[in-house]
């Protein structure tokens, strides 16, 4: 069974229909005991990566997280706090992959980067299986990973940064899989089937 | 690259879709969710719902509407009208809304708009302003465009965004409902002097008005409704267009 991180700050709703679509079976939970007993687990995420943290912090689940051995897909927010620091607030993250988060330049670029944007897939990984290179996902977000060692999916904005990173058990995508049509459900179906 | 994005707007009053012009005369145009789905289907990149019900109980059905919308289609969406506390936008994200489109209540409490954007973060505040000419400027209406402000748009939306507006949606009213075009001048003004991305909105009636609001009025993303309501021009036809005159579609 999937686990749903709750953390107070995420959009869950969207991704349980997303999975409900997916005819997936999962449950919704904020407690470790329950979460140790999922086969796999979504980290879903809307806001800032401080107030994030903070959450995930009061509900004791920072150290258990960064051990955590199931697969494991962060999204958005949940993506960039697995990353060692964010320049948002300056907070210290949870260092799962090695990377800086900082901020897209305002001075040259709409900020946030909020739209429909190609995936470039770099690197051989389950998650981008039956997903043509360049297809479009749903981005909205003012803060991005640069590219790096675990960058399994860029885009450009501006510059190039990372849209997808995978480190052993645990991936993380940038882009809201499930706001981004058909092709964000086949990456939700492929980390359920294939990691 | 990132793609320009097409956005239909549903006006939803007690639970149905209606289009009026000039923000009167309304028409009952169709199920909110049956549409949210053929717009999805037909390549939408976005969708608005704005609830201009009056009642408590018209309220209550908007908010089931979210919630049906949201099981129905995987694109995201911006719900508005009346949000007027931190409260009422949370219950529209749980719903599972994406992003709330905020308009009078900023106007008239701009410190809300801070608080929502703190309790949610701004790339889920767009901050929506109806414009209306006056002399060489604009000024912004609320109320659904029945009451005229204090404030100069252009000043309004720069403060919109210095207190944690991630978007906005920029409406003038003396276009609206006309299709005769988007005000140009408002969309590139507002465009050029903020940071953040500008949904053009009213006036669409044919493809060259969007593709100028996106080439001459340097908008972000374009949104309209009766041309999409009523079946006049397909996203298709509109995406097409575009992709022909070098402006980056989601196709």
């Amino acid at each position: 069974m999937i686990g749903i991180i709750d953390y107070g700050a995420g959009n869950i709703r969207s991704v349980g229909n997303a999975l409900d679509r997916l005819g997936q079976q999962y449950f919704v939970s904020n407690n470790i005991a329950e979460l140790q007993r999922a086969g796999k687990l979504i980290l879903p995420g809307v806001g800032e990566a401080r107030s994030a943290m903070e959450s995930l912090g009061q509900i004791g689940l920072l150290r258990w997280l960064t051990n955590v051995t199931v697969p494991f897909l962060g999204i958005c927010i949940g993506m960039q706090i697995l990353f060692d620091h964010s320049d948002e607030r300056d907070t210290a993250c949870l260092g799962v992959v090695p990377g800086r988060i900082s901020r897209f330049d305002d001075t040259k670029l709409k900020v946030p980067h909020i739209g429909w944007n190609r995936v470039n897939v770099t690197a051989t990984s389950p998650l981008f299986s039956k997903i043509r290179d360049n297809e479009f996902f749903y981005f909205v977000h003012s803060f991005r990973a640069s590219v790096g060692p675990n960058t399994i999916g860029m885009t450009e904005y501006g510059e190039a940064f990372s849209a997808a990173v995978q480190k052993q058990n645990f991936y993380g995508v940038q882009f809201h899989a499930e706001k981004s049509g058909d092709a964000g459900i086949q990456v939700l179906k492929n980390f359920i089937e294939l990691c | 690259m990132l793609t320009k994005r097409i956005i239909p707007c549903l006006d939803v009053k007690d639970g149905r879709t209606v289009k009026g012009t000039k923000f009167v005369d309304l028409r009952d145009a169709g199920d909110p969710v049956e549409l949210a789905s053929r717009y999805s289907d037909e390549g939408a990149d976005e969708l608005v719902f704005l609830d201009i019900s009056a009642s408590r109980e018209g309220r209550k059905t908007f908010l089931a509407v979210v919630e049906r919308v949201a099981r129905a289609i995987q694109i995201p969406f911006t719900v508005g009208g009346g949000i007027s506390v931190v409260d009422d936008v949370l219950r529209a994200l749980d719903a599972g809304a994406d992003k709330v489109s905020l308009n009078t209540a900023i106007v008239e409490q701009p410190e809300f708009l801070q608080a929502a954007s703190s309790a949610v973060g701004s790339q889920s505040i767009v901050a929506a302003i109806d414009a209306k000419r006056k002399g060489s400027s604009w000024s912004v209406w609320t109320k659904g465009g029945s009451e005229e402000s204090p404030l100069d748009a252009i000043a309004w939306a720069q403060e919109a965004v210095r207190r944690g507006a991630g978007e906005l949606l920029i409406t003038s009213m003396d276009a609206d409902g006309t299709k005769e075009g988007y005000d140009l001048d408002l969309l590139r003004t507002i465009s050029q002097c903020t940071s953040v991305p500008v949904i053009a909105s009213g006036g669409a009636g044919t493809k060259e008005h969007i593709k100028d609001a996106i080439t001459i009025g340097k908008a972000d993303a374009v949104l309209a409704a009766s041309i999409f309501h009523y079946q006049q021009i397909s996203i298709a036809d509109i995406k097409e267009f575009l992709q022909t005159n070098n402006i980056p579609v989601r196709i």
